[in-house]
Formats: structure tokens, sequence, C-alpha cells
């Protein structure tokens, strides 16, 4: 039996509505606890912020279009991979790193669990030995649905009991976590060589529209009680003038009420917003749309949001969002990589640099930003930069230092070569507020493990809750006036505790930890309608045989699997 | 200018990676701090004195500090790796990546080089008097960020891939080449003075190829408007000018397509 305790440290835990309070964490095992014995190994936090293990809602961090974009940037690695270390593997890339830099990047800055933010279903076992190969962080992965023909026939007809034991089985063949919706009919359309980009454009042949397939599966995924809300990438991304969309698609949240036994509030879970908030119509004319969606956000209750927020680095564009990485390709003529999987969705790759010289890429990085900023409800915020479309997340602490320090973004905003427009097209400029700790372990702790029904397990540090424990080197009562500070303490953990083992120690990697894999299985009654019409279409469409489909059980050997049990 | 003399003593039994052959890591440096330098060995790091005698004086910054290599670097890579300034001459062959990531100043090889001579070169000068073989002033596999500026000379024959990816500076190959010259190539330019049997220009978007031989097969993405007489590398030549590569996106300027050139002696 391991006992540790977490002596004298700030403890920040929003769940229990603790702010700064001197404490001491208590850990047996793999849980937090009341208290330990004398035994316990003490680990000295006096001076220091105590925080519960972080997560992360949105990442593209194992897969085949993540493979593609290694395989694709050898440069991406070159001078940027460092030998191996005594206690660890080799790290390499900067991107699209390796999975072990990965793993190691995530524990350094006390990041406890990563959610993978779209799974192709076919390459679902590609994406569960990535997650196995990436130590020490618990994964899950969402599978994506708005694109595949099962599902867009169900929702052609309303067929919302279909959808359900349809979206059950994918999930449970593909050992996924719940729904993702990517460019909701624009991928499929784009086999037609289109694009949905409003919400009433049909999807060619299926004739069904965005907004039918966004409402159906938010009643599909409410059917089912999930513990995540669907995960929508919306229509139009990255396109000036795009976020009278964005609050289209979110306004069909409206009514909805979530129905789960996870502690979950919203429905929809509206992610990477900074690419969906763009005004304007031209690049020209590109200007801020932040305020108007987060005004929004903010009235509208049953939805959460993650930032995807914009770095400033040489990063990799990857998304199922086919007909987007096409359009991204002629705008900067790189390297473009493009893939279809059959009946289910496409994805494609880019490279992309964005450059703090060029004024969309300064727009971008405010459009992030603001969002974190306008935001009157921490709970339903989260930062994420969509690594690695707008930065790799080992930047996260550098965007909590924008979102903490008005002084760090002026210092930013002096650096573009064109920071007057940028300020014209932005309101970031005007805006002194700076973000709390507290309000950081919101967005970055107790809000996404609510949004990922998850809230009984990460978030927070009280007893029963799985013992994660991340201390910083800020003092919560003198925090340092010098912002790079901020950056700094939460780019290397002074210690990071996972599943009750000790993984990071003055910001170096010490174990490969016990990694987990989380899965939804959601018991719906046989349906016989949707266990012909898969046989059929695997009979019919698939390159594949129904019984090589799913994930088998050696390809996620840690799994930790939660049950939900559908009332019919 | 100080000199450092090197003296290669031992043949390495796999390949060296000299990566600290350069004016910049021996400036300001005793030839016995200098003999500690890291080499390596496959995954073996080993000391510079472990394969070269070293003597001499290097000078206060790299612009004062020349290397001589007295003898065969057949088995030595990356000699003058990411160089600023001074100069490097090899009295004898050289391995791959001599020259690469290079900056400034000026290497000398007497001899042949291998593969990867000047690759991603930002300036400066790199003399060969033998051959090279493929890869010459390329980029970095997956790059889009090709050679910037600077001089390659190659008084021998190149294999093929020279310039891919290629942004600035000027190639000029004395004898003939094979194939794939200035791929991809968006500025530059690649001077050939032998024949080449084909694949130039491919996807290349900008910049200037000149062949003052044959080219055994053209393009078809290349179109010949005109002919015109220049001056190349020091000789007046009757030229035949290509346009191209025509199924490749081209940058418009004051309202008119910008090509890339290949000049191909007038026959």
């Amino acid at each position: 039996m391991a006992e540790i305790l977490v002596k004298n440290g700030y403890v920040i835990d929003p769940a229990q509505k603790i702010d700064g309070d001197v404490a001491d964490v208590a850990i047996r095992d793999d849980k937090i606890v009341e208290s330990v014995s004398s035994g316990a190994r003490v680990i000295d936090a006096r001076g220091k912020v105590v925080m519960a293990g972080a997560l992360d809602v949105h990442a593209h961090v194992a897969g085949p279009k993540v493979n593609v974009g290694r395989l694709f940037r050898p440069e991406d690695k070159l001078f940027k991979s460092p030998e191996a270390q005594p206690n660890y593997r080799v790290e390499m890339g900067f991107s699209v790193p390796s999975t072990f830099k990965t793993g190691y990047d995530y524990a350094r800055m006390g990041y406890a669990f990563v959610m993978e933010a779209a799974m192709p279903p076919l390459h679902s076992p590609h994406v569960h030995e990535e997650i196995h190969d990436t130590p020490i962080i618990d994964q899950a992965a969402l599978p994506v649905f708005a694109n595949n023909w099962f599902v867009l026939e169900y929702l052609k007809k309303g067929e919302i009991e279909n959808s359900a034991a349809y979206v059950a089985w994918l999930i449970r063949a593909t050992k996924g976590y719940g729904i993702k919706l990517v460019n909701p009919g624009g991928t499929e359309a784009w086999g037609w060589g289109l694009n949905c980009l409003k919400l009433d454009d049909p999807v060619p042949f299926f004739d069904v529209t965005p907004a039918e397939i966004i409402t159906g599966l938010m009643k599909t995924n409410e059917y089912l009680g999930l513990p995540h809300s669907i995960h929508i990438h919306q229509n139009s991304l990255g396109d000036p003038g795009n976020y009278t969309v964005t609050l289209d698609s979110l306004k069909l949240a409206k009514g909805m009420k979530a129905k789960n036994k996870f502690g979950r509030t919203q429905v929809m879970h509206s992610t990477h917003l900074q690419f969906h908030s763009y005004g304007g119509d031209s690049w020209a004319n590109f200007e801020s749309k932040a305020k108007d969606v987060m005004n929004y956000v903010n009235q509208q209750k049953n939805i959460t949001i993650d930032l995807g927020c914009v770095t400033l680095d040489e990063t990799t564009t990857m998304t199922a969002d086919g007909p987007f990485e096409h359009h991204l390709n002629a705008l900067n003529h790189l390297k473009w990589a493009n893939t279809d999987v059959e009946l289910e969705t496409a994805a494609g790759v880019v490279p992309y640099i964005y450059d703090k010289d060029i004024k969309v890429c300064g727009i971008q990085w405010a459009i992030g930003l603001e969002l974190g900023l306008f935001t009157k409800d921490c709970m339903r915020t989260f930062i994420t930069t969509d690594h690695p479309n707008a930065g790799p997340f080992f930047r996260y602490p550098r965007v909590i230092k924008w979102l903490m320090s008005q002084k760090a973004r002026e210092a930013t905003l002096e650096t573009f070569k064109h920071r007057d427009k940028v300020i014209d097209a932005t309101e970031i400029h005007g805006i002194d507020r700076e973000l709390t700790l507290y309000e950081i372990a919101q967005m970055t702790r107790a809000g996404p493990a609510k949004a990922l029904g998850l809230a009984g397990m990460y978030g927070s540090l009280a007893p029963g809750m799985d013992a994660n424990v991340a201390v910083f080197n800020l003092d919560y009562k003198k925090m340092p006036s010098n912002p790079e500070k901020i950056e700094q303490a939460f780019q290397r953990a002074l210690w990071f505790i996972k599943s009750g083992e000790i993984v990071v120690k003055d910001g170096e990697i010490t174990s490969h930890g016990n990694k987990r894999t989380l899965w939804v299985n959601a018991k719906v009654k046989e349906n016989p309608q949707v266990v012909r019409d898969i046989h059929e279409k695997f009979i019919k469409d698939y390159t594949v045989n129904l019984d090589n489909y799913p994930v088998r059980d050696y390809l996620a050997p840690n799994p930790f699997v939660i049950d939900v049990d559908v009332e019919a | 200018m100080a000199t450092v003399t090197l003296t290669p003593y031992k043949t390495p039994e796999l390949f060296l990676e000299c990566t600290t052959i350069t004016p910049d890591a021996f400036c300001g440096k005793a030839p016995q701090e200098i003999a500690e330098l890291e080499v390596r060995e496959g995954k073996t790091k080993l000391r510079m004195g472990d394969y070269f005698h070293v003597e001499g004086k290097a000078g206060k910054t790299p612009e004062e500090t020349e290397i001589q290599i007295l003898g065969d670097c057949t088995r030595v890579k990356y000699i003058g790796f990411k160089m600023t300034g001074g100069a490097i001459t090899v009295n004898g062959n050289a391995d791959m990546y001599v020259g690469g990531w290079m900056k400034g100043g000026k290497i000398h090889v007497t001899g042949n080089v291998h593969s990867f001579c000047g690759i991603a070169m930002e300036g400066g000068e790199i003399l060969v008097d033998g051959k090279a073989e493929n890869y010459v002033g390329c980029a970095y596999r997956g790059d889009w960020r090709g050679m910037r500026g600077g001089t390659i000379r190659i008084r021998g024959s190149a294999g093929n891939d020279i310039g891919t990816f290629m942004l600035g500076g000027t190639i000029i190959i004395e004898k003939n080449a094979f194939i794939h010259v200035s791929t991809h190539a968006e500025g530059g330019t690649i001077i050939i003075k032998g024949n080449v049997e084909g694949r130039v220009g491919g996807q290349m978007v900008k910049g200037d190829i000149y062949v003052l031989g044959e080219v055994q097969y053209m393009l078809p993405g290349f179109q010949k408007i005109e002919q015109v007489e220049k001056e190349v590398d020091g000789a007046k030549v009757k030229l035949d000018h290509y346009i191209g590569d025509l199924g490749e996106r081209h940058p418009k300027s004051k309202g008119k397509e910008i090509y890339a050139n290949l000049f191909v002696r007038a026959t």
C-alpha cells in the first residue's frame, strides 16, 4: 500500500470551491483519501500551487492522420529530437510529436487525461495501438459520425432509435467514448467535390442537411445518455464570416436537455471555437466576432466550448474536414495529404505557419484569447489549441500566460508587424481581464471533467477521486510580476502524481505510470433492423469483413470501461 | 587568418559524423581543446583527437579561422555543418553533407563529395574540384525550404536531385548531371555546363536553369518562347528560352504570370 501526503500547498480545486487554502492532499494507492498514516511519503508543497491533474477535451494525438503528419513531415523532427535520457525513451518531433513525447509533455504539464478528438471508425485499431504506445496519460477517443452513411440514412428518416442502436454498436466496436461531428455532411459532400458551408446545404444523394444531422445526433446522444455530449467541429471552419453559421448551429441546442447519470449538463460541446468566430467576407476585411459568439455561449447554458488558440508556431493542420484541408492547401501551397475512409469519413493534412507578421494570423491569435476572456463561465470554457491545428499542445502554458496576463498579451501584440491592423480587427487590446488560477483550474480541470462526464474520477482533489495531483512552482499569495514565470511553472510541474504514482519530479519524467484507455459500453436493446443493416452494408459496401472490424481487446490492454444502461 | 590543421590518422570502421569540424566550433580554442570536441561513429561518442591530429591555431572568431584537412575524408560526414564564416579546405574526398545548412564562409574540397553537398544552404561558397553525387543544394527531406543563398560550384559531374525546392543562390555543375534539376524550385539559378538526361524543372514555379549541353528528354511542361544570347558564367552563349512548368501554379506580378526559365544551348 503506497501512501503519499502532499503537504501545505495552496490548494486550488474549483470542484470543491477551494481557492488557495493551505491544505494537505492525502493519497493511498491510486485514490485521494481523507488522511494517511504517519508512514506516508511526504511531498513538501509549501508556497506552491497544488491542483488536480488536468484534462484535455480535444487534441489529435493518435491515429492514422496523426501518423500521416509524422510520415510526411520529416522536417518537423529535424534538429528537434533530443537524445534518449536514462529514464525514458527518445522524444521526437515538434508539431506532430512521437507518442512518447506526447505522453511525456502532457505529464510534465500535469495532464492526466487526453481525448483523441477524431477517430475514423475503420481505423480505430490503429488509434488504439498508438494510444497504447503513449505513456502515462489516460486517453479516450471520439469516433466520427456526422458523415457516416448509416447515420445519414437514419437521420434523414428521423429514426433516432435506430441511429442510437447503430451509434452504440459503433462506439462499442471501436472502443470509443462518444459522438464526434466533423463538418456535418460537408465531408461526405466532398465525395462529390462539394461542401456544406451552411446548415441547410443538403448532402448530395443522402438529401439530409447539416442542421438535421446535428439535431439528430444530439437527440441520439441524449437517448443513449452517454457521459459526453455531442462534440462538434462545425461547418464552414476557417472561412471569413463563418460566425453566423456558428451561431446557427449553437442555436440548435436551444431547449435540449442533458439526460445522463454522469453529472453532465451540456448537450453540445462546440470545439476549437476560434476557427468558427470569424467576421468579414474576405481575408482583406477579416475580423474577430469572438464577442458575438461568446455573448451567445454565455447565455445558452447547455453548451460548452473549447478555445482552439493560435500559438503562432509552425504547425501541422489535420482534420477529418477533408474539403477544408484542400482549401487550405490552395491558400498556402505547401504539402497536402488526403484520404477517404470508405462509408465513414475522410481526412486531410497540411503544414501551416502561423506567422506573427501576417495580419490574419495575428487576428486568429487574438480571437482564441478573446473567447477565453469574454467568457462568463469558466466551467463551460476549456483551454485547447486543437493540437496540432492551431498550435502544439505543449503551448497550453503559453495560452494560460496570455489569459492570465494583459502584460503578456500586449508584449506579444507589440511584436506583430501589423499590430495596428490586428488591434483594429479585434478587441484584444482593450481587454484588461486577467484570469485567476481558480478560473484556469476550472478551464483545465473541473470544467472539462464535468463536460466529459468524468467528474467522479478526474478534475478534483476530493477524497475518492483518482490520485492525479500536480504541484506547480507558483506562489498563490505572491504571483510573479513576470508573466514568463507563469508559463515556465505550468510547462514543467514540480511534481505530478498520476494514479498515485509519481511520474514527474522537477519537470523530469520519473516513471511510465499506469496508462488506461477509457471507453463507453452503451447497452441498448437489440435492434434487428440495425443488425441487419450493418450486416448488409458490410457485405455490400465495406472492404473489410464485419468480423474483422471491431477493435480486439489486446489492442486496448488497460481498459477502463464505462457502462451505460440505456432505458428503452 | 589563423590556420588549424587536421590530419586524419585512423579510418573509422563506420562513418564519422563531424558536425564539429567548423570554424564556429574551433574558434577561440587551443588544439588540445579542439581535440576534445565530440565526433560520432554510429551511436558512439568519441573525441576529434581519436581520428585527427590537431595542430596550429584557431582565430578568435569563425571569420578569422581556417581549417586545413590534410588527408582523405571519404568516411567523414557533415564537414562545415551550419558554419557561419571562415574557411575549410579538404585535401582529398569528403562524404555526405559537406556544408549542410551553411550560412557563410568558404569550403573547398579538392577531391569528390558524396551526396547532400550544400543541403539547405543559406549563404557562403562551396567549391568541389571533383564530382558530386546526388542532392547537391537540395532541401531536407520533406521540407519546402531548400537552398536560399550562396554558391556551389562542382567542377566535375553531379547526380540527381540538384537544387530541389531551391529558393535562391547559385549552383554550377561544370560537367554533366543526371535527372531532376530544380524540382519544385521557387527561385535561384542552376547552371549545368554539360548534358542532362531529363526531368529538368519539374513542378518549378520560379527561378532559372541554364543547360549549356543537351537536355536529352525535355519535360512537356516547358514551352519555347524565343532565342536569346546571354552571358553565362563568363561566356557568351546562344540559348533557346523555355518557360514552365506550365502544369504548376505561378505567382502574378503586375497582372502578369511569372514563370520559371529554362535556357538550353541553341542547336
